[in-house]
């Protein structure tokens, strides 16, 4: 059992809290003890963006946190010895990098999975890879034990969700309203309506993220699902940290809202 | 060549092309998809669509034997297909008109484009106003210093132009934040993608309705001098006047097809815009194809004098056509394309566009190597008075 499954087994009960924060911002000495700050905080799954230069879904946020870290040059392989480094004292938390296709094409997708699954990386979220286009990569990733993530918008038709399922392992994870990433307005009666149909259709835990702000629209959106994913507001966060404090701002932030999904 | 039935129907050329995108866009492009196969072969939507490009743009364009310069370069013939003397001064009305009669039919009330040059953002706003229609321009902060005519003109029009601060700054940046709007307004806009380029079926799309530039010459070339020219030459960004010539020439042998990039300050120096001469294939805004990229897979900036030419990746039919070698593409630099702006201005008194300028200076080299009975056909995609600020700029005179 790979460590996404164990973690979601492992639950009981309770509800994933996934947060999302970008590899090498503010810059990459920070990552891996952000990663630590985030477990501490209760973090159950961590997604790890991998900068790109034309980040074409992501709101102002996100894209001025990749544009950090590709002021340090960061690039997918500096992202696998972040992952390697986390792992030396953490072996249980699973790592998602979630991205762009091209860094992964450029270096490969066997390479690329071989790699990753070294560093202890456990699936990979490709925004830009719809399943139409994924089969030689989710090959690739199933033969490394990785998971491949799918995100679901608000306008998939229940026709698409069986397709999404063929490739899907881990979880999926439902983006709660359209737009870019950090956008506001959360519908949780459509939430509930939409994951309550993607049940019918896709067996593995299902994920809430978009416009998630605080413990009390974590604590609607986990009411209605498995797992909540926060990732603008955590970002906005490390951006406004003092020097040296993103990890510790991170940890508080996380803190207040694993206890409000806890209450 | 064998008959040619591409895209598939996912959208690819080869291994080029596809879907790459968000999955939020999914069902809006199996829409767009399903609509158009509707009334691609729909009498109604053809006929109206004729009747635009006749009544409004001013269709057929002629072709023009550039004799003085033709004399000047001392070798083959060089006619210009003059697409240059099209309503709103370039190709890109003819995509332009056809995707909004899509929205049209459709029922989207608000239309959106990015563009580079202006050119593309022109006609969009031409089409949103000539149909009654809310439009919004994505352009590259840089873009809106570079090509104030234009930015004043879709101002004129009713347009909202919006600067892009991310990024470079230019068109790629462009693009990007028009897919964003188009995810978050997906159930109203219409997004008018203004080159033959991103996920299918724009390319596609985009590519028939721009074939009319080449169906137009198949048919004007032997009426003017009783056979098909020997070589057609076009500028390639994006790549949509060039697919537009290239498309319906394909199939006819004796033809050679030759895309022209954007060689900026020399392709050795890497400060350039030629992704097919001097970059690998990749997936950047919806599809596979050639692009300028690290070993990171991060998209470089690139470098042009020419702001619609100045984009790192390149339409997946361009990159199936290098491949399977139907199609050559080369690079010209800055300067060659100034040289060959001024001497169009000079022996045929025409005012190109810095884009086709690149086409015409690759026209100039290749002239000389040809016979005199040999013939030129180059596309000339756009006027040039958006470009005289830049020009007088490179010269240091200030308007």
């Amino acid at each position: 059992m790979n460590r996404i499954d164990r973690c979601f087994a492992e639950l009981a009960g309770r509800k994933a809290l996934i947060p999302f924060i970008t590899a090498g911002d503010p810059e990459p000495g920070q990552t891996v003890a952000m990663m630590h700050a985030l477990v501490a905080g209760g973090a159950n799954v961590i997604e790890l963006g991998v900068p790109f230069s034309d980040p074409m879904a992501d709101g102002p946020v996100i894209q001025r946190a990749s544009e950090r870290a590709l002021a340090h040059g960061v690039g997918l392989r500096d992202v696998l010895a972040m992952v390697a480094q986390f792992r030396a004292d953490d072996d249980a938390t699973p790592v998602v990098l979630m991205g762009y296709l091209n860094p992964v094409e450029a270096m490969g997708y066997a390479e690329f999975a071989k790699a990753a699954r070294a560093a202890g990386v456990d699936g990979l979220l490709t925004v830009d890879c719809p399943p139409e286009e994924a089969e030689a990569l989710s090959l690739a990733l199933h033969a490394e034990q990785l998971a491949p993530i799918y995100l679901i918008a608000p306008t998939t038709p229940a026709e698409r969700l069986s397709g999404i399922a063929r490739h899907a392992r881990g979880y999926v994870y439902y983006v709660s309203l359209k737009g870019v990433t950090g956008a506001a307005n959360l519908d949780v009666t459509e939430v509930a309506r939409r994951v309550a149909e993607i049940r019918q259709h896709i067996q593995l835990p299902i994920g809430v993220g978009f416009g998630i702000r605080d413990g009390q629209t974590a604590r609607q959106v986990a009411d209605v699902s498995d797992a909540v994913v926060i990732g603008s507001r955590l970002v906005q966060a490390v951006e406004a940290a003092a020097p040296g404090e993103a990890a510790a701002t991170l940890q508080t932030l996380l803190r207040d809202i694993r206890a409000a999904l806890d209450a | 060549m064998h008959p040619y039935d591409l895209p598939d129907a996912q959208g690819h050329f080869g291994r080029y092309g596809g879907v790459y995108v968000a999955e939020t866009l999914m069902s809006a492009l199996d829409e767009l998809t399903r609509e158009y196969a509707r009334y691609k072969n729909d009498p109604e939507f053809l006929a109206e669509y004729q009747n635009e490009l006749k009544h409004y743009v001013g269709r057929p364009s002629p072709i023009y034997h550039a004799r003085r310069l033709s004399e000047a370069c001392g070798g083959a013939q060089i006619y210009l297909k003059r697409e240059d003397l099209n309503h709103t001064g370039a190709h890109k009305i003819n995509n332009a008109i056809g995707q909004a009669l899509l929205a049209k039919r459709m029922g989207k009330k608000r239309v959106i484009a990015e563009t580079g040059a202006g050119q593309h953002g022109v006609a969009t706003a031409t089409v949103a106003a000539r149909y009654g229609m809310e439009c919004v321009v994505y352009m590259g902060a840089e873009d809106v210093k570079r090509q104030a005519p234009n930015v004043f003109r879709m101002k004129l029009l009713g347009a909202t132009v919006v600067p892009v601060e991310s990024g470079s700054k230019t068109l790629k940046d462009a693009l990007n934040e028009a897919m964003r709007d188009w995810v978050t307004n997906v159930d109203s806009t219409f997004y008018i993608l203004g080159t033959a380029a991103g996920p299918h079926p724009y390319p596609m799309l985009v590519r028939d309705f721009v074939s009319v530039i080449g169906e137009e010459s198949k048919v004007q070339m032997p009426e003017m001098i009783g056979r098909q020219p020997d070589a057609v030459v076009a500028c390639v960004g994006g790549g949509s006047n060039a697919i537009g010539m290239f498309h319906p020439y394909i199939p006819v042998e004796g033809v050679r097809l030759i895309g022209v990039e954007a060689g900026g300050d020399g392709l050795e120096t890497g400060r350039h815009a030629a992704p097919l001469s001097a970059g690998r294939p990749g997936v950047l805004h919806g599809a596979r194809s050639y692009l300028m990229q690290d070993a990171n897979g991060q998209i470089i900036e690139t470098h042009s004098v020419s702001a619609g030419l100045d984009y790192p990746g390149v339409g997946p039919e361009h990159s199936y056509l290098k491949d399977i070698g139907r199609a050559e593409y080369v690079a010209v630099t800055d300067a060659e394309a100034l040289t060959a702006f001024h001497d169009l201005c000079r022996y045929e008194g025409i005012i190109p566009a810095l884009e086709s300028s690149h086409a015409l200076a690759y026209a100039a080299k290749l002239a000389p190597t040809l016979g005199k009975d040999q013939v030129i056909l180059v596309n000339l995609s756009g006027r040039g008075d958006k470009d005289i600020n830049t020009v007088a700029g490179l010269a240091g005179i200030t308007l």
